[in-house]
């Protein structure tokens, strides 16, 4: 038998503040995660402050109460992981130097991670991810596809070239009147409207796996400018409706399209977005009439969170993947580079 | 100094960029106003391309700064839209140097911040695909900016 792997992770890359134990890269022994947009709502505000003050007042507390929750004295720890990027640097560095301090003061391994590998080691925490794969990324601040034939091997074959369709979404919510963040918002209401409004579907040049939704979000805000000015009713819910449609229809037309061209078996998808209910549900008949295996993660895996650090980092802790003392954050990190 | 550019088409947006490119140098900073879609975005990555930066430029609504190398220096492009309603200072002073260049969208929620000299974009929709770019400048190094602009922007 070969000895465990218990890494200790942590997340500050955006508005989560984050730790987590996990075992072997599979086994969630514990998975903090303090959102500020709930503890802004809390407090009674409405937009989420994406404050490094806040990270730094809760990163402490998180970490200790993963240990805690995990059993796990520091002695026990096999290396401390972090998001290196892409992210806001400020809300990286107080990660990265609690990491830091973390390594230093229990002499343990430092382990630098790239979060969209988060995003898509993610999965790994449900079931084996199974080479090779294809994983579209779309959250708040990515879209973006990538194939892997093996662990830690990713190559970038579409992204996008604007908008993230996160982005695109709490956008276009903001502009029909609904809070944020929007998604949710969006796709509650698209499920009772029709798609009456045909936006454009932004499939790029032939053969292109990016993505663009700027065109999207400027379509859908034209379109209710002339209407409110001819004096013309807007339903909502058709507006919302439409952009999911043409949303969903992009995604995964390309998603399927890499899919067949790469010939893999296994889909993953993961990021915020992944939560939409348009976008689970075509996926889900897509994938079992062409026979592919599709793995969503569960929410909270979905969404930023350390747990899916430590998954990518005991790959990484096995190749002696360890960074020194000066690690700095970063707001770009290439991940076909990243190993 | 203000100046009043009309845009036809994303062709002239690029053409706009093309013109302002050569004017920018190291510690520069222009501030693009205008509303949810008016182009932002798109005229700093057109104005990134002709500074000779490689990487593509996505939008920095959700990371706030994205940082880039350009040919002679580092170019931030800055997105303060998630800051409304916020008061936090992300260190924004470090970014404001002599050096390197600053491009913000929704600067209005970073007010405080900023430097006290900036070359201002304001695009609002006309017609169509068309634009109208207001370029206001704030301080001596700003308004030579806008003079040579003036001088070589083909009039409509
Ligand atoms: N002449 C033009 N100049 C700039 N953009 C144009 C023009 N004509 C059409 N567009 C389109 O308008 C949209 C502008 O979207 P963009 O994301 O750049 O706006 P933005 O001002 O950055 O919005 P946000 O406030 O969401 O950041 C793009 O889809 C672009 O192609
Ligand atoms: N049901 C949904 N449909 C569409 N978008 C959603 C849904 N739920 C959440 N989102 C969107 O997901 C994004 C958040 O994703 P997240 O992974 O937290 O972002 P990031 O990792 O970039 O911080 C937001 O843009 C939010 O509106
Ligand atoms: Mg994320
Ligand atoms: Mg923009």
């Amino acid at each position: 038998m070969t000895q465990d792997t218990v890494i200790l992770s942590i997340e500050t890359s955006c508005d989560e503040t984050a730790a987590s134990v996990v075992r072997n890269g599979t086994e969630i022994m514990s998975n903090v995660v303090v959102s500020q947009i709930e503890s802004h709502k809390r407090f009674g505000g409405v937009v989420p402050e994406v404050a490094s003050r806040h990270h730094v007042e809760t990163i402490t507390l998180v970490i200790e109460q993963a240990l805690e929750e995990a059993g796990m004295a520091p002695e026990g720890l096999s290396a401390v992981a972090v998001t290196e990027g892409p992210g806001l640097i400020g809300a990286l560095l107080v990660g990265i130097n609690a990491a830091k301090a973390f390594s230093f003061a229990h002499d343990l391994p430092l382990i630098p991670v790239h979060h969209i590998a988060g995003h898509i080691y993610a999965n790994q925490l449900e079931e084996e991810l199974e080479f090779p794969l294809v994983a579209l990324i779309v959250s708040g601040g990515h879209t973006e596809l990538i194939y892997m034939d093996d662990h830690l091997s990713f190559e970038v074959i579409g992204e996008t070239r604007d908008d993230a369709v996160g982005e695109a979404y709490d956008k276009v919510a903001r502009v029909i009147g609904l809070p944020y963040p929007g998604g949710p918002h969006v796709d509650r209401l698209s499920r009772e409207g029709a798609d009456t409004f045909d936006f454009p579907r932004a499939y790029l040049e032939q053969g292109s796996y990016d993505f663009s939704f700027s065109g999207l979000k400027s379509a859908v805000i034209n379109t209710l400018h002339n209407r409110r000015q001819k004096g013309l009713e807007i339903k909502k819910e058709d507006v919302a409706r439409s952009f999911q449609e043409s949303a969903v229809d992009v995604l995964t037309k390309k998603t399927m399209d890499a899919v067949e061209e790469y010939e893999v078996k296994h889909l993953l998808v993961a990021g915020g977005v992944a939560a939409n209910s348009g976008l689970r549900q075509r996926f889900e008949s897509l994938c079992s009439e062409h026979d592919v295996k599709l793995s969503i993660p569960k929410l909270k895996f979905c969404t930023d969170n350390a747990a899916m650090i430590g998954a990518v980092a005991h790959h990484l802790y096995q190749q002696n993947h360890f960074a020194s003392l000066d690690l700095n954050g970063r707001n770009f990190i290439d991940i076909e580079l990243f190993v | 100094m203000k100046l009043e550019v009309n845009i036809n088409n994303i062709e002239e947006t690029e053409q706009l960029a093309e013109i302002l490119g050569p004017l920018i140098s190291g510690g520069t900073v222009m501030l693009l106003k205008g509303d949810l879609g008016a182009g932002k975005t798109t005229f700093a990555q057109c104005v990134g391309i002709t500074l000779g930066v490689r990487r593509r430029m996505s939008s920095p609504t959700f990371n706030i700064i994205k940082s880039y190398n350009a040919e002679n220096f580092v170019l931030h492009h800055m997105d303060c839209y998630r800051l409304e309603n916020s008061d936090e200072d992300l260190g924004f002073d470090e970014y404001f140097n002599e050096q390197d260049v600053s491009i913000i969208e929704w600067p209005g929620f970073i007010e405080e911040f900023l430097p006290d000299e900036y070359l201002s974009v304001t695009i609002e929709k006309t017609a169509g695909d068309g634009r109208l770019f207001t370029l206001e400048s704030n301080g001596a190094k700003y308004d030579s900016v806008l003079e040579a602009l003036q001088n070589v922007i083909p009039s409509d």
